[in-house]
């Protein structure tokens, strides 16, 4: 059984229709970006064309965003950059959920594997994220799927924690009682009754692994060690920038803009759906 | 409350011994030779050989990190690869800009926190509490590059109050560093305050509705005093321990922002060390945060028990 959040029953338009302005304002930002990642390469290319006769030049008709020190179209390079942070932020949204969940539904459901499971937690969660993810990537070698992996590792922890101690409270529910007490096998238990309740949970945990992949793929990309130069991102955009930050603010303001935007918006959104799915916080409210 | 003291200082044996673990291991999960890749791509088989020795990756697992260990316990912690110097030199030469800007930031982020997030339980759903709730999900999300530039944009480049770049030591006098330290400061507080002021504001709005508030009130205490001194002893606890767990995000933000501001800490020192493929010192550097990390955080549980007698029970 799941624990029903609310009694009315939620249609698309309603949810649409009672919305706040904010919301709608994300969803239409991370649609316009969505868009961006999935046509801009298409369309415009990756913008690695070098011109060093039209270096640094600021935003004007002919270069929409300016160019960078080496003559490239920053609005090219913007545009393409979404889907770096896209598909980083997606992927590592959901590999962490699928590991730390499963990690943290073993240590909430089985006493034995827990005291492990959340020593080796305290431990990875005492390592700077970022610093691990700068170590991670510089072994692994620099690249797309490094990075992904980078930061995955250090959001796992977080993650399996979360999952942990709401798996905890609901195994102690009557229903999961009443189900252990006719007889039901774990698997059928953990299936049937325990995940159902926590998917609320994982999925707003979800979009904020999501922002806070994205912003680490930027700062990683922004410090050099990242996705490498011939693939535009926000970050090695930005961090192709610094050098010329006093002459050429443009090459940082832009794709800096576009990545706040998309954070803010999977954040505000990350928030009202933890504001409706969450049914702690529900009830928490309502007393 | 002895028992207590003893029993949480012993449980950071595990996670020291699992964070040594962690950060010994990490060089050699990768799928090259760790000797190979520190040696750079121009380097002969010599030289590999040579680093291999002396790093003693040429021995067996277990008998590698047992050296580590033992030489980790004695405070020494191995020697650069790129410039042969001993890694805890070179970490003491970098910690005070890093130390400095840890301890504004955290000041200050307390300075903005505490007062916006109970203004914003005071006044719970007005205007105020959702504009302050509003520049606390934009200061999640704005990465600290991007304020940073804009901060350096507006103060140093158009007004001119503050330098660009760097960073004076407290040698040059603590009003120079002070100065040279505010603008990266204010960069981090911003993201840090939001954290914080989101607990200060749950915590107060938990006071608020206690009764001794209500009894503060009937006997006619003013506002100002039911805020500032029946409540904000109350939320104490709940902002130290943000400030501990969050720590490790201060030090995340500290490594970035030292790169925006060209400061020559610790963070600076790890990027450029991972830029170098110089190990040892990454490693370094590793241990020390995370050291920090932990001792910050029993610091934090230890300083319950002196303040709130139920959790010496």
């Amino acid at each position: 059984m799941t624990i029903s959040v609310s009694q009315k029953p939620t249609s698309l338009w309603s949810v649409l229709r009672n919305a706040h302005l904010s919301v709608v304002f994300s969803c239409l930002t991370l649609f316009i970006i969505l868009l961006f990642a999935l046509f801009g390469p298409m369309v415009l290319g990756l913008g690695n064309d070098i011109n060093p006769l039209s270096r640094l030049k600021p935003p004007s008709s002919e270069h929409f965003f300016g160019t960078d020190s080496v003559g490239r179209e920053i609005f090219v390079r913007t545009i393409s950059g979404s889907r770096n942070s896209v598909v980083v932020g997606v992927s590592v949204a959901v590999l962490t959920l699928i590991l730390g969940g499963a990690l943290g539904l073993f240590a909430g459901y089985f006493r034995l594997a827990d005291k492990i499971l959340m020593r080796i937690a305290d431990g990875l969660m005492a390592i700077p994220g970022i610093l691990f993810a700068i170590a991670l990537v510089s072994l692994l070698g620099g690249g797309f799927l490094t990075v992904i992996i980078a930061i995955t590792i250090p959001e796992i922890p977080r993650t399996a924690r979360l999952m942990r101690s709401v798996v905890l409270t609901i195994r102690e529910l009557p229903f999961v009682s009443a189900s252990v007490a006719v007889g039901s096998s774990t698997p059928k238990i953990l299936l049937q009754h325990i995940i159902p309740n926590v998917v609320g949970a994982l999925t707003v945990q979800g979009t904020f692994v999501c922002a806070s992949a994205i912003l680490s793929e930027a700062a990683l990309s922004f410090l050099g060690v990242g996705i490498p130069p011939d693939i535009p991102s926000w970050g090695n955009v930005m961090g192709s920038g610094r050098r010329f930050f006093q002459i050429a603010p443009w090459v940082i303001l832009f794709p800096g803009a576009l990545l706040s935007l998309m954070v803010l918006s999977v954040n505000i959104l990350g928030d009202h759906l933890r504001d409706h799915l969450d049914p702690r916080l529900t009830k928490r409210r309502a007393s | 409350m002895l028992k207590f003291v003893l029993e949480r200082s012993l449980s950071v044996i595990p996670v020291m011994l699992t964070v040594l673990f962690v950060v010994f291991i990490i060089v050699h999960i990768g799928p090259g030779d760790p000797a190979a890749l520190m040696a750079g791509p121009n380097a002969n088989g010599e030289q590999i050989e040579a680093i291999r020795q002396k790093l003693n990756l040429d021995k067996p697992l277990m008998e590698q990190f047992w050296i580590y260990f033992s030489d980790v316990i004695r405070f020494d912690l191995g020697r650069s690869v790129f410039s042969d110097r001993p890694v805890s030199w070179l970490i003491l030469q970098r910690v005070e800009p890093t130390l400095v800007l840890a301890i504004t930031t955290t000041l200050l982020s307390v300075l903005i926190a505490v007062p916006a997030g109970v203004i914003a339980a005071w006044r719970a759903g007005s205007f105020v509490d959702r504009a302050l709730s509003a520049a606390s999900v934009a200061g999640f999300s704005i990465p600290i590059f991007v304020v940073g530039y804009a901060l350096v944009q507006v103060f140093s480049i158009n007004l001119r109050w503050f330098p660009v770049q760097g960073y004076k030591p407290l040698s040059e006098g603590i009003w120079a560093c002070l100065h040279s330290i505010f603008l990266p400061s204010i960069a981090l507080a911003l993201l840090f305050s939001a954290l914080v002021a989101k607990i200060a504001r749950a915590s107060m709005l938990e006071v608020l509705a206690e009764d001794y508030i209500r009894t503060a009130r009937a006997k006619g205490a003013s506002e100002m005093r039911v805020l500032g001194v029946h409540s904000l002893k109350n939320i104490g606890v709940p902002v130290v321990t943000v400030i501990g767990t969050s720590f490790a995000a201060l030090i995340s933000g500290v490594v970035i922002t030292e790169s925006v501001f060209n400061i020559p800490g610790m963070g600076r020192l790890t990027v450029d060390a991972v830029l170098n493929r110089d190990y040892p010192v990454v490693q370094g550097v590793m241990l020390v945060f995370a050291g920090v990390l932990i001792g910050v955080n029993l610091i934090v549980d230890l300083s319950y028990a002196l303040f709130d007698p139920r959790v010496r029970q």
